[in-house]
């Protein structure tokens, strides 16, 4: 099944989908201020949140307020201004052969998926050939680094850890050096989950990202951001904050297998224009996909691709 | 982008003057902001409208009070509204029955489950002394029973061994079985996280409730969650069943709004809201505080209810002018008992004072309750206005009447008459002798400090409970000390949650 067909289907899935919603709104009616209000309802709906929604909605008002236009072309327009939005954002997420080693680091709250997300990325990495080590920088949630080894093991990739309760920066050194000795093509960190308000845990990632800096002044290469895809609009937050500390370079969003759309990309995308580089849309490493914005815009009105 | 909110209300409202009540208008523009805030925290599209409805209801008509704007007024209905919601049917866990008590916990992956299950264990330990046994049933996260495992070690409860082969199913009864053979009071089963929509695996939860009746099956979700909390919300509750809510991620600055949606729509109370990472980062749910959190105009509210706390001090300040000048009649008296009644009753107002365990008795044992002051405001409402200004217009034919229109007897109002007498009587003592600066200290400034009211007055609990202590077969005929707490300063309100 491809990423789009699992989008959809998973969309489908909902009792709520966006497109019965929507299209709802627009069946026989004049669009007027109540369609319009109807509309930008669906959008919140689907944790767009209100200014991107608002913004969304007004473009939509301007070009077809008082019109009766048939609901396909609608929910077309619609899905266009949403890919205009995301589309400059689309960029795959690729390892450069530029860097010895490429170093990736995972950042975000607890719970968003770093895990799953590093252990898939390194089974994908490392079918495309590259070298790639696993750091273990989450030395604090019980089994985190347990959880970290099953996937180590199942796609037999190298994984660095640490007992629990020591120092991540000082792994993160180590294991860059030990890459370097090695000749990895790409060092793959998971760091622990910490909510973006948290001064002292924000601050130990600020010293893991120093380190890696001291060994690799450009690194990280990339800083990625996991975000779950239920989350609402504290999206932003986390983004601004981790933003500061850890200089994200890309946004990786999970769990759009569920009901949840994962809309507030939208928003981000509106405020700080970050490249969106793969969603989740499912348990296996398979199911870690690029973006593509288009299918996602459709997706995220219940479109498919062959509409 | 709400830190605008307030200004934008105040442009709304600046062209109204005062008005007495709440009109269509004023409900209408505030809410119109309102809905926005509520959206902005993530509060699912639904329920905003929803909870609009009930608001619009409620405030429709309601007072404004002095020195507040209607907007204002809105908002502290909205605040109460979100508060009354949120806070509804708390109940501790339901974990005293027949051993082992079984707790499930459910909830999307990532939500929290393994580490909350790990905080409840420690919580049902420590603070309600339960023997506690986790067990894991998450076949599906690499290390998800790894790490239920550290926890158990870490807050020192019981753990179902391991076993590879065996089905989630499979391991809750062996876990039911163990937990009874080894008799522990609580049996805590965790779960893998899953997706709602994923029916394969909302069924199989579905079979490990049934062969796990458990007393509490709580879904755990992350104050994060936007608009996906009615999605989820709905279908643990229609396919699953749940009892209650465990709400995480509450340290994080999330506004919350996931709160209001997963409580509105699964009608269960939000139990315990989790603060951090360490197993002893749970805490009791608390809903005025997530009401101020989501709606996020803290300020507004507290205007709102500074404005109220006034209103009652210059109400007390009136009393005080009015008892140093010996004018106390019986309306007086009536605010007196109405002040008594809002604050909570005899009981409870006097349950707030320490020591006076003592006195309550003896209060019970002269029949002081608050069915008595019910039925003391109803002889003053029967009064007309003359009467209750002066009550020597009180000859036996009025006094006929007012017991007959207050359903109570000509001995009750002459009882009352009495005791109002007595306490004019002593009014005005005070307000000759201890001096109406006196007075003015005891009514205080509206500080929040209830024993020093009494101690500034001069009159101690001792004393208190001799004047109680007397009144034996005369009832209430020494009311006037206890009156007097009726005109405390508004600081003391047990009804004000902070």
């Amino acid at each position: 099944m491809s990423w789009l067909k699992k989008l959809t289907e998973g969309l489908k899935k909902t009792s709520s989908s966006a497109k019965s919603k929507i299209s709802g709104i627009f069946i026989g009616k004049k669009i007027d201020t109540d369609t319009i209000e109807s509309l930008e309802e669906a959008l919140i709906s689907s944790d767009l949140g209100v200014s991107a929604s608002q913004k969304i909605v007004k473009e939509f008002e301007k070009n077809y307020s008082g019109k009766t236009s048939n609901q396909e072309e609608l929910l077309e327009a619609l899905s266009k201004s949403i890919t205009n939005i995301l589309e400059p954002l689309e960029k795959e997420l690729i390892v450069s052969d530029d860097y010895h080693p490429h170093i990736m680091m995972l950042v975000g709250v607890n719970g968003s998926g770093k895990t799953t997300t590093a252990g898939k990325l390194a089974k994908r990495f490392s079918q495309q050939g590259k070298k790639v080590i696993l750091v273990a920088a989450d030395t604090f949630r019980a089994a985190a680094i347990e959880q970290l080894k099953g996937w180590a093991e199942k796609t037999s990739v190298e994984l660095i850890s640490a007992e629990r309760g020591a120092d991540p920066a000082a792994l993160v050194y180590q294991s860059i050096e030990k890459a370097r000795i090695q000749k990895t093509d790409l060092i793959l960190i998971d760091t622990a989950g910490r909510l973006q308000n948290r001064i002292e845990l924000m601050e130990e990632l600020a010293k893991i990202v120093r380190v890696i800096k001291k060994l690799e002044p450009e690194a990280p290469h990339d800083s990625l951001i996991v975000l779950d895809g239920t989350v609402g609009q504290n999206a932003l937050s986390q983004l601004k904050a981790f933003l500061d500390v850890a200089a994200i370079t890309g946004l990786i969003m999970t769990k759009l297998d569920g009901s949840a759309r994962g809309g507030v990309l939208v928003a981000l995308a509106e405020e700080f224009g970050l490249p969106i580089h793969l969603i989740g849309v499912g348990e296996t490493a398979e199911d870690l996909q690029d973006f593509n914005a288009m299918a996602y815009s459709r997706a995220l009105l219940g479109l498919t691709l062959e509409d | 982008m709400f830190d605008s909110l307030k200004d934008k209300l105040q442009s709304v409202f600046s062209g109204l003057g005062r008005t007495g009540a709440l009109s269509e208008t004023d409900v209408n523009n505030a809410l119109r902001d309102v809905r926005l805030a509520l959206l902005d925290a993530d509060v699912a599209v639904p329920v905003v409208k929803q909870f609009m409805e009930l608001i619009r209801e409620r405030a429709i008509g309601a007072a404004v009070l002095k020195s507040v704007r209607p907007d204002q007024q809105v908002i502290k209905i909205v605040n109460d509204g979100l508060q009354e919601i949120l806070g509804g049917d708390a109940e501790e866990l339901k974990v005293d029955v027949t051993p082992p008590a079984v707790i499930l916990m459910t909830g999307l992956q990532g939500s929290g489950k393994t580490t909350t299950a790990g905080k409840l264990a420690q919580f049902l330990k420590t603070k309600r002394k339960k023997r506690v046994m986790l067990a894991s049933l998450d076949m599906t996260r690499p290390a998800a029973r790894e790490q239920l495992r550290i926890l158990s070690e870490q807050a020192e409860v019981g753990i179902l061994p391991e076993d590879d082969k065996q089905t989630p199913l499979q391991l809750a009864k062996r876990a039911i079985k163990s937990a009874e053979l080894q008799g522990y009071d609580v049996l805590i089963l965790d779960t893998a996280g899953r997706q709602s929509i994923d029916d394969g695996l909302m069924e199989e939860l579905v079979a490990i409730k049934s062969v796990s009746n458990p007393v509490e099956t709580l879904l755990v979700a992350d104050a994060l969650t936007g608009q996906d909390a009615v999605n989820t919300a709905t279908a643990f509750k229609s396919k699953i069943g749940i009892s209650g809510i465990i709400l995480t991620r509450l340290d994080g600055d999330a506004r919350g709004g996931a709160a209001l949606s997963m409580r509105q729509i699964t009608g269960c109370p939000i139990k315990f809201a989790g603060v951090g990472e360490k197993l002893d980062a749970l805490e009791a749910f608390d809903p005025a505080r997530m009401a101020s959190r989501i709606l996020d105009m803290g300020d507004v509210v507290a205007l709102v209810e500074k404005a109220a706390e006034a209103i009652e001090q210059e109400e007390a300040m009136r009393m005080a002018q009015r008892m140093a000048k010996g004018k106390f009649d019986l309306n007086d008296f009536l605010s007196q008992l109405r002040q008594l009644k809002k604050m909570g009753g005899v009981g409870s107002l006097l349950g707030m004072l320490p020591g006076i365990g003592k006195i309550n008795k003896q209060l019970a044992a002269a029949g002081v309750d608050d069915s008595m002051i019910n039925r003391q405001e109803a002889i003053i409402l029967s009064m007309t206005k003359k009467e209750r200004a002066s009550v020597g217009l009180l000859n036996a034919s009025r006094r006929k009447r007012i017991a007959f229109g207050s359903g109570t007897s000509v001995q009750e109002v002459n009882r009352l008459v009495k005791q109002y007498q007595d306490m004019a009587r002593m009014m005005k003592k005070m307000g000759t002798k201890a001096g109406a600066a006196g007075l003015k200290a005891m009514l205080g400034s509206g500080t929040n400090s209830s024993p020093g009211v009494f101690n500034s007055s001069g009159m101690d609990l001792d004393a208190m409970s001799k004047q109680f202590g007397s009144s034996k077969s005369g009832g209430l005929s020494n009311l006037g000390g206890m009156t007097n707490l009726g005109g405390l300063p508004p600081g003391i309100n047990p009804n004000r949650k902070k």
